[in-house]
């Protein structure tokens, strides 16, 4: 925990400034930044499942997997810029509900990851259109889209429990 | 009326009354929940945008609707099943509650419009099955559905705030 202790002066002060206590006066403000929040992650949720599943062959086969990246994939990088931004606001009205609380930071660490391995698909079917075409990546295919899955739906389980694991 | 005497009977359920004392229990079932509608609403998004002509305009609709929709329908059943779990543990406070009742109502509207679409609009899919642009019809389909989810999800959103 002493990671997140060096970082309460921050936290005070931001919690201190005007435009946290401002957001925080708005009553409306909060729902309404939460519910565009939860819209951008169904965009993103919703892509990352398509795209996954065609990595897993399971729908989709008349298409390459760069296919459905290149119909996918801008729609989750631009929703996820609206997940950071709504994310900061959430964040800047009130820093202790999420800057002090480690399912908080669970949350940012699962998110790099799951960032990661979509950005390790983008990367590599930009070199090669049929990269993940080969019978020998079949493997590694599966293992990428299953842990995707896997990772993008505990970042939603971790964004509920935030509201239920404060001190 | 006899609904009067449904809402505080469901609460005293065996499993309402499980939800309602358990410190656990809800906070799972509601992650659930939140994970089952934010699927609903992706891939419910995926083909109204494909009908309004904004996406996946190369990818004939039926064919998309074929590979979409099943998980729609799979993540509909659990997003319900557990709605229905959490309803249960305060149901009088629920049915009272005005943000869960636009809720239901836009639900319902919801469902409503993807009927009409699919008896009117979709019957002639064979003529507009790849072209970029569907009719006016399916757009307009398209777009009271968006409309209809954002709002479930705005309604939603509130219940948390309102209910507590």
């Amino acid at each position: 925990m002493s990671a997140l202790d060096s970082l309460t002066p921050f936290i005070n002060w931001l919690a201190h400034t005007r435009v946290s206590q401002t957001i925080g006066d708005i009553a409306w403000l909060t729902p309404a930044v939460q519910s565009v929040h939860i819209l951008a992650i169904a965009v993103v949720m919703s892509g990352v499942l398509m795209l996954d599943l065609r990595l897993l062959s399971v729908l989709g086969r008349d298409q390459t997997t760069a296919q459905f990246a290149g119909r996918y994939l801008p729609w989750v990088w631009w929703s996820l810029l609206i997940l950071l931004a709504t994310g900061a606001i959430l964040i800047v009205s009130e820093p202790k509900r999420s800057l002090e609380n480690p399912v908080f930071v669970l949350k940012m660490g699962l998110l790099l990851i799951a960032s990661a391995l979509a950005l390790l698909v983008q990367q590599t079917l930009h070199r090669d259109q049929l990269y993940w075409e080969a019978p020998a990546r079949r493997l590694a295919a599966r293992a990428v889209a299953l842990s995707s899955l896997a990772v993008w739906a505990c970042i939603v389980f971790a964004g509920r429990w935030i509201a239920y694991s404060q001190g | 009326m006899i609904l009067q005497d449904l809402w505080p009977a469901l609460e005293h359920m065996p499993f309402a009354l499980a939800v309602r004392q358990s410190d656990l229990l809800f906070p799972w079932i509601e992650s659930v929940h939140v994970l089952a509608i934010v699927l609903v609403v992706g891939t419910v998004f995926i083909v109204d945008l494909r009908l309004l002509g904004l996406a996946s305009r190369g990818r004939p609709v039926t064919q998309l609707a074929r590979e979409v929709l099943p998980y729609t329908w799979a993540a509909y059943g659990l997003a319900a099943c557990t709605g229905f779990l959490l309803f249960s543990s305060s149901a009088v406070s629920y049915v009272n509650d005005l943000p869960f009742r636009l809720k239901m109502l836009t639900m319902a509207m919801a469902g409503m419009n993807m009927l009409v679409f699919h008896f009117v609009s979709y019957r002639g899919v064979a003529r507009w099955d790849r072209s970029a642009r569907p009719p006016l019809g399916a757009r307009t389909a398209a777009g009271i559905s968006m409309a209809c989810w954002v709002a479930i999800v705005v309604f939603g959103r509130w219940v948390g705030f309102s209910l507590n």
